[in-house]
């Protein structure tokens, strides 16, 4: 079982999480070309090795994480807040 | 073999009787017995069948590696099937039966099988029976299957019952620093080390008493009395009867703890077993080694177990397990035994296949009396039950050839030992093979875990002890504390190589050796696979089921793995094993479900006016995770007469209907609006205050995603509705959006389901139920209150409350909301007006009714694959401005003309019945998926016959001239239907906008 150190909560059990998926996406401009939205939504790269990937702490403080993780061995380097002032707050 | 408990020694208490039963024979026992050393004692021989071949098996070990002596216990519900009587500790009134034989273990009529058993080898039922003609020519399914339950009632283990299980099993969570895995010589010196470090260590052992090999001394070790009492003085935390099956993800172990299976009248009150999580930060592995078979002829013979099970039974059980022993060894380990045995009086004769013995050891078993004999090997057992007598064979230029026979009752095995490397398995670490040791040891992990002792290929106890030191001292530094140095163990203990040894045999001639007993495979087994083309292990494995029983190889892989290799001209190291996965031993399914079924196995979920609802005759049914009112059935009506009045008084006279499941969102701040403007396909950005708005939501892929309405009570403040079944994915989905994708955007939103009681006032007379039912009636005119208009008020009770005029039913209607404590209130004031103007309650099934009636979507139509137009609902996306799935939702496959579209359906005969999840298909054309789905139906009382709600490809123009069939093989048949709109009461909306 994954344990996640959520930012806000203190390490916890995965079960506590919901998967979200490819953290690193940028989701272009709701008026964007189609290209880039197909790119975003639908060519996702399949990483063997450290992805971010994005993470809800849906049974605990509801917060979106984004979170570095190893794809091979489930070993997590870095989580935090998704949210851009939650990062700036949590880092003072 | 003729056992014999002696009159002293051993962990037993022999003031104390206890009483089991065997096949329906009562016998006696001691506390501390397993079932098998009682059975042992009893001079039981015969105590299981094997699988395929029903050959008599014996007790073969004294531990969790037992591949003979498994059985049934218990009797009805409580059965419980292939149970190892090595690990079952003896209780009052234990009842264990023999399995996989009739009549009885010991006279067993499908033993004739073992006469046949040329026939039977590896691959032989999917050969034969597969392949009989006419199987090939692709109708002999039912031969095999014919056949597949013949087979399979032969061949098998114990039957579990087929009652409900009558036990109780709990979960628990456990959080440590060190996780040590085994209480042995090198666990116990681990955990004592660190006792003083002030580290939360946590000890399991799977046996009912810690001290592993200490148990098996001749007399009790001072170093283990002194580990015991360290421990005991501090805050260590020592589990026994609980096994450490799995390892998993940052330090995350499951463990099984066996909490009444050794009582005989166990408290009510207490679980059968305990599963429980443990989270740790660091975990020592001193699991020990297991000690390997030899293949050989009938090495399966009962009165065959490995040598160390034989010190076990003599200085543990204290039973003598035979009087004329052979042993036959090709390591060091087997002359402690060799001298154990014949102190105890046994006359012992020692085989070793090494062509150099070790000098010391050699010495001292000489002088013990101990027959030893260089370069020779068990070849051959005999005997019918039980083994009587043992072909030798010596060496001779590295050939193996006869070297004469002799009588005997037990014959020993020692072909090495395996490292019990499971738990690291189940990280991935691939084993290694080691050719010092003949072995495959621990690979190497990055993970927080040591390994120690016999786990690591130390085969001397007092060895073990010091590298269990050295296993905490690497964790204890670790987790940032300090201990004293302890220097590695500089040797394994061997003072003579292990030789290799995993089949002895006379070349040309042929024998029946078991590498793997549980499953019946044997070294010819293993040959075959190989001649017929099976290389990799993990094949040989799946064709042969080496390893695939109970036991999972836990005895035969190596030596599986060993022939293979031979066959493939190969070295094991490049062979390879297959991967070890949990659980380590087997786990009840019931440990796994916990508490969590039936009524637990999800929360029940019910609205404020649950009890309301039932107090008005309610029949209640689950709608996703709520339980809802289903209709209210008045002078035994059924569900259909009352749905059907209940649908009806709505329509003419009025009707309530509790809706608080639906999702409710606050979605507040200064930019909600812009936020609803962007997620919702038609504008919200010019709402009023005091309005609501139907709206659609799509995914970033343009598929819809839920829908409902949305209220403007303020500025700044929003009341969103979703549908019941998506109000959590909804609120994941806002969450998502305003802090990954917009965190520029001020907007809170917060879940407020269950914050509101809801109910839905719906029919011709609905604004007099209003108007009754607040403080200031005039509120609910037309004027102030019109169609999608939204008002906050009180009720007359005092109640606050909100208001808005829409309608799901297709007539006039309201939702009110009030703080979800007041629902009964609020249902009481509005049933006191509703009643006596003719009006009644309504539940899910006229609610499905009417939405039917009037096309509204819901969950069983926005599954996950329906745009907006496929919906009828094409409308509902602003050319004006942006929203998310816009883009991808104009893509060609999205926008074909023949997608399957929301329609009505009729029944050709209108007294016909048709079934939802029905297909569509062309009238001429009925095959695979068809040109569409029926998602819900109802009999429907303003057209007088039965109507459906579905999708069919181009929508119901494309279908006007068409005959369409509702396909329904396996259920009702084929119906013919007609296509119309889904709009199929009241499509311009008279009704509601009143
Ligand atoms: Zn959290």
């Amino acid at each position: 079982m994954i344990r996640i150190q959520c930012p806000f909560c203190g390490e916890r059990d995965h079960s506590e999480f919901t998967y979200g998926g490819d953290g690193s996406i940028k989701y272009p401009a709701l008026n964007a070309p189609i290209k880039d939205w197909l790119a975003a939504v639908f060519h996702r790269k399949n990483i063997r090795g450290l992805q971010l990937e994005s993470w809800h702490h849906i049974n605990g403080c509801r917060m979106w994480l984004l979170v570095e993780r190893d794809t091979v061995t489930h070993k997590i380097e870095s989580v935090r807040a998704a949210h851009i002032d939650f990062q700036k707050i949590l880092k003072v | 073999m003729t056992a014999q408990r002696l009159i002293s020694g051993g962990r037993i208490d022999r003031n104390k009787i206890i009483k089991f039963s065997w096949d329906d024979c009562w016998m006696n026992g001691h506390p501390g017995d397993t079932l098998a050393s009682a059975l042992m004692a009893n001079n039981e021989k015969v105590i299981g069948r094997s699988f395929k071949y029903h050959r008599p098996r014996g007790i073969m070990s004294a531990g969790v590696e037992e591949s003979g002596a498994i059985v049934t216990i218990g009797e009805g519900a409580k059965r419980d099937a292939n149970v190892k009587a090595t690990t079952q500790e003896l209780y009052h009134g234990l009842t264990a039966f023999g399995q996989n034989a009739w009549p009885s273990v010991r006279f067993d009529v499908g033993s004739l099988s073992n006469a046949f058993s040329q026939f039977l080898a590896a691959g032989f039922y999917y050969k034969t029976f597969m392949g009989l003609p006419p199987f090939e020519w692709g109708q002999g399914t039912g031969t095999w299957m014919l056949y597949e339950k013949l087979i399979r009632r032969a061949a098998g283990m114990g039957t579990s019952s087929r009652e409900p299980d009558p036990d109780n099993y709990e979960h628990g969570h456990i959080f440590c620093d060190v996780l040590i895995v085994g209480s042995g010589p090198a666990g116990l010196s681990a955990a004592a080390k660190l006792s003083q470090t002030g580290l939360d260590v946590l000890i399991v052992e799977q046996d009912f008493e810690p001290g592993g090999d200490y148990l098996n001394q001749s007399t009790t070790s001072v170093k283990y009395s002194q580990l015991l009492e360290n421990i005991n003085n501090s805050d260590i935390r020592l589990m026994t009867r609980t096994t450490v099956f799995g390892l998993y993800d940052h330090g995350t172990a499951g463990l099984l703890e066996r909490v009444t299976d050794h009582l005989s009248s166990p408290s009510a009150a207490s679980p059968r077993q305990r599963f429980w999580t443990v989270r740790s930060k660091h975990i020592i592995l001193a699991t020990g080694a297991l000690e390997r078979n030899i293949a050989f002829g009938n090495n399966d013979l009962p009165g065959i177990m490995t040598a160390a099970s034989a010190t076990t039974y003599l200085n543990r059980f204290g039973i003598l397990p035979g009087k004329k022993i052979i042993i036959s060894t090709n390591n060091d380990s087997a002359y402690g035994v060799s001298i154990a045995l014949a102190n105890a009086g046994a006359s012992v004769k020692l085989l070793d296949a090494r062509t150099t013995l070790p000098s010391k050891l050699s010495h001292t078993a000489k002088g013990h009396g101990v027959d030893l004999k260089a370069s020779a090997a068990a070849l051959n057992a005999s005997g019918s039950k039980s083994v009587s007598g043992l072909e030798i064979a010596t060496l001779n230029e590295e050939a193996w050839v006869q070297g004469g026979s002799e009588d005997c009752d037990l014959v020993l095995i020692s072909g090495g030992w395996s490292p019990i490397i499971n738990l690291l398995s189940h990280r991935g670490s691939k084993p290694l093979w080691d050719d010092e040791n003949c072995c495959f040891m621990p690979g190497s992990t990055d993970e927080h875990i040591e390994i120690a002792g016999a786990g690591i290929g130390i085969w001397e106890l007092s060895k073990c002890e010091v590298s269990g030191e050295v296993a905490a001292a690497a964790a204890a530094k670790a987790l940032g504390k300090t201990t004293t140095d302890v220097k590695k163990p500089s040797s394994n203990g061997w003072s003579e190589k292990i030789r290799p040894l995993y089949e002895v045999k006379i070349h040309g001639k042929g024998q029946k050796s078991f590498v793997d007993p549980q499953h019946d495979v044997t070294a010819n087994d293993i040959k075959l696979a190989h001649q017929e083309g099976f290389i990799s292990v993990e094949h040989l494995k799946r064709y042969t089921t080496l390893g695939m029983a109970t036991d999972q190889g836990k005895m035969g892989n190596v030596i599986g793995i060993a022939l293979m290799a031979e066959a493939l001209d190969k070295n094991i190291s490049s062979v390879g094993t297959t991967i070890f996965r949990p659980p380590y031993t087997p786990v009840s399914l019931g440990a796994f479900t916990g508490r969590n079924f039936n009524n637990h196995f999800r929360p029940l979920r019910r609205t404020p006016m649950d009890e309301w609802n039932i107090s008005h005759n309610a029949t209640l049914t689950d709608a996703g995770l709520w339980r809802r009112p289903w209709y209210f059935s008045r002078h035994n009506e059924t569900i259909k007469e009352a749905y059907i009045r209940e649908t009806t008084t709505t329509r003419n006279v009025v009707g309530l209907c509790d809706v608080t499941s639906l999702g409710k969102i606050a979605v507040q701040g200064p930019d909600a609006t812009e936020f609803l403007n962007r997620i919702y396909t038609n504008p919200f950005a010019k709402l009023p205050i005091g309005k609501a708005r139907y709206g659609i939501m799509l995914r970033d892929d343009g598929i819809v995603l839920d829908d409902g309405t949305t209220w403007r009570l303020a500025e700044t403040d929003y009341f969103m509705t979703t549908t019941t079944a998506n109000a959590a994915r909804v609120m994941v989905w806002l969450e998502e959006l305003l802090q990954l994708r917009w965190s520029d955007l001020k907007v809170h939103v917060t879940s407020v389901s269950e914050q509101w009681a809801g109910c839905a006032v719906a029919g011709p007379l609905s604004r007099d139920i209003l108007k009754s039912s607040i403080e200031t009636p005039n509120l609910a005119s037309d004027e102030n209150l019109p169609f999608m208009g939204v008002i906050e008020t009180k009720l007359k009770n005092g109640v606050p409350c909100r208001i808005a005029r829409i309608s799901f039913s297709g007539e006039m209607a309201s939702e009110i909301y009030v703080p979800s404590d007041y629902g009964p209130a609020m249902m009481d004031l509005l049933w006191e007006t509703a009643e006596p103007l003719g009006g009644c309650l309504y539940g899910l099934e006229a609610l499905g009714t009417m939405r039917i009636e009037k096309g509204h979507v819901t969950g069983a139509e926005l599954d996950g694959r329906v745009t907006l137009e496929d919906a009828g609902l094409g409308k509902m996306a602003s050319n004006k401005k942006d929203f998310i799935g816009n883009v991808l939702r104009k893509r060609p496959a999205m926008v074909d003309d023949y997608r399957p579209q929301l329609v009505g359906i009729f029944p050709k005969n209108r007294k016909e019945i048709f079934n939802a999840g029905a297909i569509l298909c062309n009238e001429d054309n009925i095959s695979g998926l068809g040109e569409g789905w029926i998602t819900g139906v109802t009999y429907s009382p303003v057209f007088g016959h039965w109507i459906g709600i579905g999708f069919i490809a181009g929508g119901y123009k494309n279908w006007i001239s068409r005959g369409a069939i509702a396909a329904d093989p396996v259920r009702k048949g084929n119906i013919e239907v007609e296509i119309v709109s889904p709009h199929m009461y009241d499509p311009k909306g008279s009704r509601h906008h009143g």
